[in-house]
């Protein structure tokens, strides 16, 4: 066994000094203090007593599984978000603002995102040649399985009216004109689950930042998609003030949700403030919320194209980064063992670092 | 057709002895895959939790020794020892979450993933209140325990329970495991271990498990949570909440053409 970590002390043979002999009895004298020696690369088994208790949970291993998407999911929160908004702004564009041109970029907004939430979400499976298996039943207590078939519905729905709307350019019969119509409204009905469910999907589990949520998480996720969506479209060009009014109301409840978050002292959202999870979520929030809000305010008295393109951009990385802040808040949040255990903070402190340090050792485990 | 009854498992800590053979005999049955040759470091429990790859769990919980709990030496840790597996909640979070069908209640009422049908969304992960299943990245699917029901249909027992050599897992009709648990419990009671209690949360909409403990203090040393909640009875608010945000999209976009935007 020439094995680096074994061969060197067997080849090197020391001689004990004052210095070494020092150094072994500060750590005995620090064990005697403490109880506990650490250093680095050192894992003091069993030392001192482990203790698993009511105090201490069971040392600390987390008793929640951490959700387990992978990088296409916070990304369809946002597609999807997007998407679906876009079908309801294409049919409000086409019937009251008469902007045929901005209803017909919607209507292709709305049929890509479906398209590219379809190639999201089938990515993220485990089993992605499995992806209809999603279609064989229909299960109201599901929020995923609604969440597939409102995604089918939409989807379909949305690449009909595109199409239905080329061919009524074309040759403008009644018929056609009345699919093309029936198909956008169905478009639009099953885009308004479609821009927010997803919300009801991540609030609806045992993970505590999401759960304790549920009440604000669709309209939050909702009201994210609709200014990206206006986003989008501002970006593609249109100069529509609707746009501009639509995007300033939905900035308006982020920044709303934003004061809230900030405002709540629940434990469960600690992950949406402290952390890694904690910094994108805020950031996604200004940059969702009280930015853009300024900017399109700005807008409102001035014909700067810069200002509305500025607060587009803003929007749209902001709604990014509010889903991927959310979904790492929900790996945060599943790593707390103290909340689903009911265990008080303070009590909880003395186990701190040994729990931190099991959740490592378990999350390079399982992998 | 049979009628086949609800079974259950009743799994007495204080007789169990932490030998694992019901790990073992879990993982050679069932053929799950390794999961980890590791030492956590922090006890003797170097399986640390139920997961994808390990259906059965004996943990070691550790702690002072004090009058009644643990042996005679002060010096020394005393070890209770419980085998966890998953609860086959009489209302499951991750079947009621999982949408293509995967997760079903079986004849004998425990819960099962079909690995035919599962396509590895893992939203039944999120949805366990107990951090039972779990998919496994390297496969795709969710695993976690069968209870053996390919065993049951042959008319056998979980091998975990076969295998246990001190009765500390119990297999059998769930009505007489319950009465036999109350026995025991009296039993123990008796005998002045007053701290013994069983662990089955029926009071919250879990209502009651069918892999139910019998252990020693609190729930809490075991890291079996006190008020385990299938998170389903979340959604008409959730769904509330997403109606409410669909009619601010609607009137907010109608409001904006109407104010703003005739071209």
């Amino acid at each position: 066994m020439s094995n680096g970590k074994f061969s060197r002390s067997a080849e090197r043979e020391r001689v004990p000094d004052l210095a070494s002999e020092q150094r072994l009895m500060s750590l005995r004298d620090e064990a005697e203090r403490k109880g506990l020696v650490t250093a680095t690369g050192i894992r003091p088994a069993g030392s001192p007593i482990p203790r698993a208790s009511e105090e201490t949970g069971y040392y600390g291993i987390p008793l929640l599984k951490e959700p387990q998407w992978t990088w296409e999911i916070p990304l369809y929160f946002f597609v999807g978000g997007a998407a679906g908004s876009s079908a309801v702004i294409a049919a409000m564009a086409d019937w009251i603002g008469d902007d045929f041109e901005l209803a017909r970029h919607a209507r292709w907004v709305a049929t890509a995102g479906s398209a590219l939430s379809s190639g999201l979400l089938i990515s993220d499976l485990g089993r992605p040649s499995r992806f209809l298996n999603m279609l064989r039943i229909i299960k109201p207590q599901s929020a995923m399985s609604v969440g597939a078939w409102t995604l089918a519905a939409f989807g379909t729905f949305s690449a009909a009216t595109t199409f239905a709307k080329l061919v009524q350019e074309r040759w403008d019969f009644l018929p056609v004109k009345i699919v093309a119509n029936l198909s956008q409204f169905a478009s639009a009905i099953s885009g308004l689950p479609f821009h927010n469910y997803t919300g009801v999907l991540i609030g609806a589990t045992v993970i505590p930042a999401w759960n304790k949520n549920i009440e604000t998480l669709p309209i939050h996720f909702g009201m994210s998609g609709v200014q990206s969506a206006c986003s989008i479209l501002e970006l593609l060009g249109h100069e529509n003030h609707a746009l501009n009014i639509l995007a300033l109301l939905a900035n308006t409840f982020e920044t709303y949700e934003g004061f809230e978050l900030e405002r709540r002292t629940e434990r469960e959202l600690r992950p949406l403030k402290r952390g890694a999870s904690g910094w994108i979520t805020r950031a996604g929030g200004m940059l969702s919320g009280p930015l853009p809000l300024a900017l399109r305010i700005a807008a409102l008295f001035s014909d700067s194209k810069r200002i509305r393109q500025a607060a587009a951009i803003s929007g749209i990385a902001g709604s990014l980064l509010t889903r991927y802040g959310w979904v790492q808040a929900g790996h945060a949040s599943a790593r707390d063992w103290k909340l689903p255990l009911e265990i008080p903070e303070t009590e909880a402190a003395a186990t701190r670092s040994i729990g931190e340090e099991t959740a490592e050792t378990l999350r390079e485990k399982i992998g | 057709m049979s009628t086949a009854i609800t079974t259950g498992f009743f799994t007495d800590s204080t007789l169990c002895i932490g030998c694992k053979a019901c790990e073992v005999a879990c993982k050679e049955w069932n053929d799950v895959s390794e999961d980890g040759l590791n030492w956590t470091g922090f006890s003797y429990d170097n399986t640390a939790v139920v997961g994808h790859s390990t259906w059965r769990h004996v943990k070691f919980v550790e702690n002072e020794t004090k009058p009644g709990l643990g042996g005679n030496a002060g010096d020394m840790v005393s070890w209770e020892f419980s085998s966890d597996v998953c609860k086959h909640c009489e209302v499951a979070g991750c079947l009621e979450a999982c949408p293509t069908g995967a997760i079903v209640r079986t004849e004998f009422g425990s819960v099962f993933v079909q690995p035919d049908v599962c396509n590895g969304c893992s939203y039944c992960v999120v949805g366990c209140p107990f951090g039972v299943v779990q998919k496994n990245p390297k496969d795709g699917r969710a695993f976690k325990c069968t209870f053996c029901t390919d065993r049951q249909k042959a008319g056998l027992e979980p091998a975990c329970a076969k295998a246990c050599p001190t009765k500390s897992i119990l297999f059998g009709p769930l009505d007489e495991l319950r009465l036999k648990a109350q026995t025991r419990l009296d039993e123990l009671h008796e005998r002045g271990m007053t701290d013994a209690n069983i662990y089955n949360p029926e009071h919250t909409n879990v209502g009651g498990i069918h892999a139910f403990f019998l252990i020693r203090g609190s729930e809490k040393a075991y890291n079996l949570p006190p008020n385990p909640e299938v998170p389903t009875k979340y959604l008409k608010k959730g769904w509330t909440s997403s109606a409410i945000g669909s009619a601010m999209l609607v009137a907010g976009a109608a409001l904006a053409f109407l104010v703003g935007g005739r071209s």
